[in-house]
């Protein structure tokens, strides 16, 4: 019931993020998963549910403006727990970067980085509180 | 001096091309390289942050991997950050540098800044490889007692990590663990709960000394439950629905199969269900788990109802989402309490036809798993229904999940048939192979359903001529050649059932429009021919237009045609023969057909390793394979191969032995299942061309072989001539028949030594005592020499339950002009009774 991957991936397949959990792909494989599981979700229309199966991961998709949070689980994972898991990550850059978009992940993509690794270790949740996440970035930006 | 990260992103941003961003990364990475060489520590942190964004386009970054460790060995706080996300992301556990870090993550978790103890806990969850765990246990188990909640969250899931590479690790954490339960922070909470589940994953004891904090799970759970608005944990209205899902699950692995701590959660599970609101994802999100719990552990008929009500509530919900994780609970459900998942069927049926494919699939799991004898016929249907408009892409699953349901719980014969003709109809080209040959079996051993079948598949054939795939193609080709008779003549009309007049030019016409469908697979084309050689004997009227169709042939480019239109041909110079050669198949045992099916995968190497020695043509005429490759122990045929096993020991009398495996493997690519036109009669003719064990086997209980060999021999050479590899092969002997106990030899030469023959002598029981202390001596004359080896038992169960073999070795020395003799005496006891008996053996095929 681990995450094997968060992407953030835009509308054009290209990736702003992406993290790993599941060690077994290589660089190249990767790249293919990543623009293989954009282009389904792609195919996907809004009314349409926000899991869908790709290789032996469920995805677990959900879409902000022209970006895509995609997380991959397995099968025991709970998937609405993980969409509003998308959606505490989503809140947390968003007070980080006020009002976060595209732009703002891809050229402070190590802040992006320690915002994920402060919610996510090996693929278990860490924490949920924003508060919580966000005091030892914060404070370092002050100390800089 | 190297662009600053945000040029690059920008450089790369601006490239119009792959090619483009290429070059741009190429040129970036050069740079690195040199920055690397000249040991610049000011943008160290730039370029590691560069090397980051490079692995991310999918770029390699091995050469900048030592980088990362001398950031994480700097001092600095920001350059350690660098370094350990540098670490997470370029390397991976199975990299050799990562032993270099160990020793600074050890610094690093003992320092005294609580951030930095973060980032090595960090970075230690996330790519500890198993050495490293053993290192620094005793780190994790100090950290996991810290003062500070910001380090113990990160220390539990570190754990776990540990936990899964060195899991005799779990006993140093196990109680630690449980400790977490009584932390006020939510992270560590939550975090100690992930633990504590992963300790239950690995260590099965654990669950129950777990059990014990099922109450305070249970109070964790109330609190949160009872708590008014928390801003710091709520999200919509519902407070950390995180820490609730996963202490659910902690609950549902406590409560599985004990009765007394599924007893003391029901009261709070039953709140959790009635208290939490389902109007949004996150109050959705921990039904979805509370429902599992229920329906995982011990609970009471009310809890239960109370979680169907809900599940019946997903259901109904406009909401994809849910409708999803309800069919997701419902096929998880399915084997506990099929009732349940029985009272939602029709709802899940129409989600099998819903447009979103993510729900679709589950649907078909799901009704797959609901499928029973009761109502087969009414799911097959409705799934049949969808069969006609479902998109390509989920036609294999739904096809095979079709067949498979078909076939096992088919009320009756012909529901059986109709179902799968009508997927192969439809979907043809999805049906695997091990279906329709099973399909075949079953339609021989259905004689009231013979003329039905044929009707029907001749419609099925007729109606799609042009886009008929490779499963209907096959079957009804079959079974069009061998029951065409039945088309014309018309069998006795079944229940509701549309009659059909067809002329026998009608049946030959099909194939032959069939032949020249553009596009035909070769495997059809051959099949086809098979058939309407068949149909020459059937419909004598037709002789004529098939030998013509068949000569049209002769020239195909495919070798596996040509070779059969001319053997066809040739057949047809031997009228009675003909007749005989082409008679019906006898009924496949169906039973021994599914054990061979599974046996095929062991029989598979003897064949392959007896091939050479076949006669090629023969194996051409009659294989099942049309690959032309000469091995014929390729998997798609061995079901077929292994299936001759019967048809050869069915053949010869009810009480036939089925011969050792080793001999019976040789004749299994003779003939086959599908495409063979000889049936009972042409095994001998097979066997004549067989030089081997075969013999052994065909002869011994089938006497009737020697007499037939000699036309057959002619018909042999005709073939043999084309075929420069054939080795001369010689029919095989029945030399003594007594007392049930019978003797036969087959015969083989080694290759450059005509004057040697080595005889396989077999012999096989068939009285009803058995035989004991069997020995046979044979004498030769003086211009020959004989050496017998030992033979393979000299005890023969009765009935023909198994058999002895010998091998002979006979050399002759006046080779080409005098024939070979050979005297034998026979000694074996018949149950009480000693019998010895002298026989002599003249009648040697010509030529040895």
């Amino acid at each position: 019931m681990t995450i094997q991957f968060i992407l953030l991936v835009n509308k054009q397949g290209q990736t702003r993020l992406a993290k790993y959990t599941d060690q077994s792909l290589s660089v190249e494989e990767r790249r293919a998963l990543e623009g293989e599981i954009v282009r389904k979700c792609l195919a996907r229309s809004e009314k349409q549910c926000s899991f869908t199966q790709h290789r032996n991961f469920k995805v677990v998709y959900r879409r902000y403006a022209s970006l895509f949070f995609l997380v991959g689980v397995d099968d025991e994972e709970n998937e609405l727990a993980i969409l509003e898991f998308i959606h505490c990550l989503v809140e947390t850059l968003d007070r980080y970067f006020s009002n976060v978009c595209e732009l703002d992940l891809m050229f402070n993509l190590e802040m992006a980085h320690f915002i994920v690794d402060e919610m996510l270790i090996n693929g278990c949740i860490v924490d949920t509180n924003k508060q919580n996440i966000l005091t030892p970035i914060q404070l370092l930006e002050k100390a800089m | 001096m190297s662009v600053r990260l945000r040029e690059l992103i920008r450089s790369v941003r601006q490239c119009k091309t792959a090619a483009e961003e290429r070059n741009v990364i190429a040129k970036e990475s050069a740079a690195l390289r040199n920055a690397f060489q000249d040991q610049d520590i000011t943008y160290r942190h730039r370029n590691v942050a560069k090397l980051m964004y490079i692995h991310m386009l999918g770029y390699p970054t091995h050469f900048g991997q030592m980088e990362t460790l001398k950031l994480i060995a700097a001092s600095g706080f920001a350059e350690k950050r660098m370094g350990y996300l540098g670490l997470m992301i370029l390397l991976d556990e199975r990299q050799e540098v990562l032993m270099l870090v160990t020793n600074s993550l050890k610094n690093d978790l003992n320092a005294r800044n609580q951030y930095i103890v973060g980032l090595a806990l960090c970075a230690l969850g996330n790519i500890c490889s198993a050495e490293m765990a053993r290192d620094l246990t005793p780190e994790l188990e100090r950290l996991l007692q810290s003062s500070n909640s910001y380090i113990r969250k990160k220390a539990a899931l570190c754990c776990i990590r540990v936990i899964q590479k060195v899991p005799e690790s779990v006993e140093a954490f196990q109680d630690a663990a449980a400790k977490l339960l009584a932390d006020r922070h939510h992270g560590v909470l939550l975090t100690g709960v992930t633990l504590m589940l992963e300790v239950c994953a690995v260590e099965p004891a654990a669950v129950e000394a777990y059990r014990r904090h099922v109450p305070s799970l249970c109070k964790v759970l109330r609190s949160l439950l009872m708590s008014g608005f928390a801003p710091e944990h709520d999200v919509s209205g519902i407070t950390d629905p995180f820490l609730q899902i996963q202490v659910l699950r902690l609950l549902r692995v406590l409560g599985a199969g004990n009765a007394s701590a599924s007893d003391a959660m029901s009261d709070i599970l039953a709140q959790v269900a009635t208290n939490t609101e389902g109007t949004r994802n996150a109050g959705n999100a921990i039904l979805y788990e509370c429902v599992q719990t229920i329906m995982g552990i011990e609970s009471s008929g009310g809890l239960r109802v109370l979680a169907i009500n809900i599940l019946g509530r997903f259901l109904a919900n406009k909401d994809n989402n849910m409708r999803y994780v309800a069919l997701n609970i419902l096929a998880r459900v399915v084997s506990v309490d099929l009732q349940a998942v029985q009272r939602h069927r029709s709802t899940v049926v129409d989600c099998v036809k819903d447009a979103d494919v993510s729900i679709r699939r589950r649907a078909l799991d799901l009704v797959y798993a609901l499928v029973n004898e009761g109502n087969i016929t009414a799911l097959t249907k409705e799934l049949l229904d969808y069969l006609k408009v479902a998109d390509a892409e989920f036609k294999p699953d739904l096809t095979a999940k079709i067949a498979a349901l078909v076939q096992r719980y088919a009320p009756d014969k012909r529901w059986h048939f109709d179902s799968l003709l009508q997927v192969m109809t439809q979907a043809g080209g999805n049906v695997k192979e091990e279906v329709w040959r099973a399909f075949i079996v079953l339609l021989t051993n259905a004689p009231e359903l013979h003329a039905y079948a044929a009707r029907s598949l001749f419609r099925a054939l007729r109606d799609n001529l042009a886009h008929a795939e490779l499963s209907l193609l096959a079957t009804a080709t079959w079974y069009i050649g061998e029951y065409g008779e039945l088309l014309v003549r018309g069998g006795p009309l079944l229940d509701k059932e549309e009659p059909l007049s067809v002329s026998a030019a009608e049946v030959v016409g099909l194939l032959e429009s069939l032949l020249n469908r553009p596009g035909l697979q070769p495997q059809c084309r051959n099949y086809t021919l098979t058939a309407l050689m068949k149909l020459s004997t059937r419909f004598p009227d037709q002789a004529n237009r098939i030998k013509a169709l068949l000569a049209q042939h002769k020239g195909s480019a495919q070798l596996e045609s040509q070779a059969r239109a001319v053997e066809y041909g040739q057949i047809f110079q031997y009228g009675e023969l003909r007749t005989q050669l082409l008679e019906h198949m006898p009924p496949l045992d169906a039973a021994a057909y599914a054990r061979s099916a599974a046996a095929a995968g062991t029989l598979n190497s003897a064949p392959a390793a007896l091939a050479p020695t076949n006669g090629n043509v023969v194996k051409d005429l009659l294989s099942l394979d049309d690959d032309d490759d000469a091995t014929p122990g390729t998997a798609p045929a061995s079901a077929g191969n292994a299936f001759m096993d019967d048809l050869l020991g069915g053949l010869d009398a009810p009480a036939a032995p089925p011969g050792p495996p080793a001999a019976a493997a040789a004749p299994l690519d003779l003939l086959s299942l599908l495409d063979d036109p000889a049936p009972v009669a042409s095994t001998s003719g097979a066997a004549s061309q067989q030089p081997l064990d075969l013999f052994g086997l065909g002869s011994a209980p089938a006497p009737a072989a020697a007499p037939a060999s000699d036309p057959l021999a002619n018909l042999s050479a005709s073939f043999g001539a084309p075929a420069a590899t054939s080795v001369p092969a010689f029919a095989p002997i029945n030399v003594f028949n007594k007392d049930g106990v019978r003797i036969g030899f087959a015969f083989s030469k080694p290759p450059g030594q005509p004057a040697t023959t080595d005889i396989t002598a077999t012999y096989t029981n068939f009285g009803a005592a058995p035989v004991t202390g069997f020995s046979l001596q044979a004498a030769v004359p003086k211009f020959m020499q004989l050496k017998l080896d030992p033979a393979s038992g000299s005890t023969l169960a009765p009935m023909g339950a198994g058999n002895a073999t010998q091998q002979l070795h006979v050399t002759n020395s006046m080779h080409g002009q005098k024939p070979l003799v050979m005297r034998l005496r026979i000694a074996y006891t018949l149950g009480t009774e000693a019998k010895l008996e002298q026989v002599e053996v003249k009648n040697f095929p010509a030529g040895l």
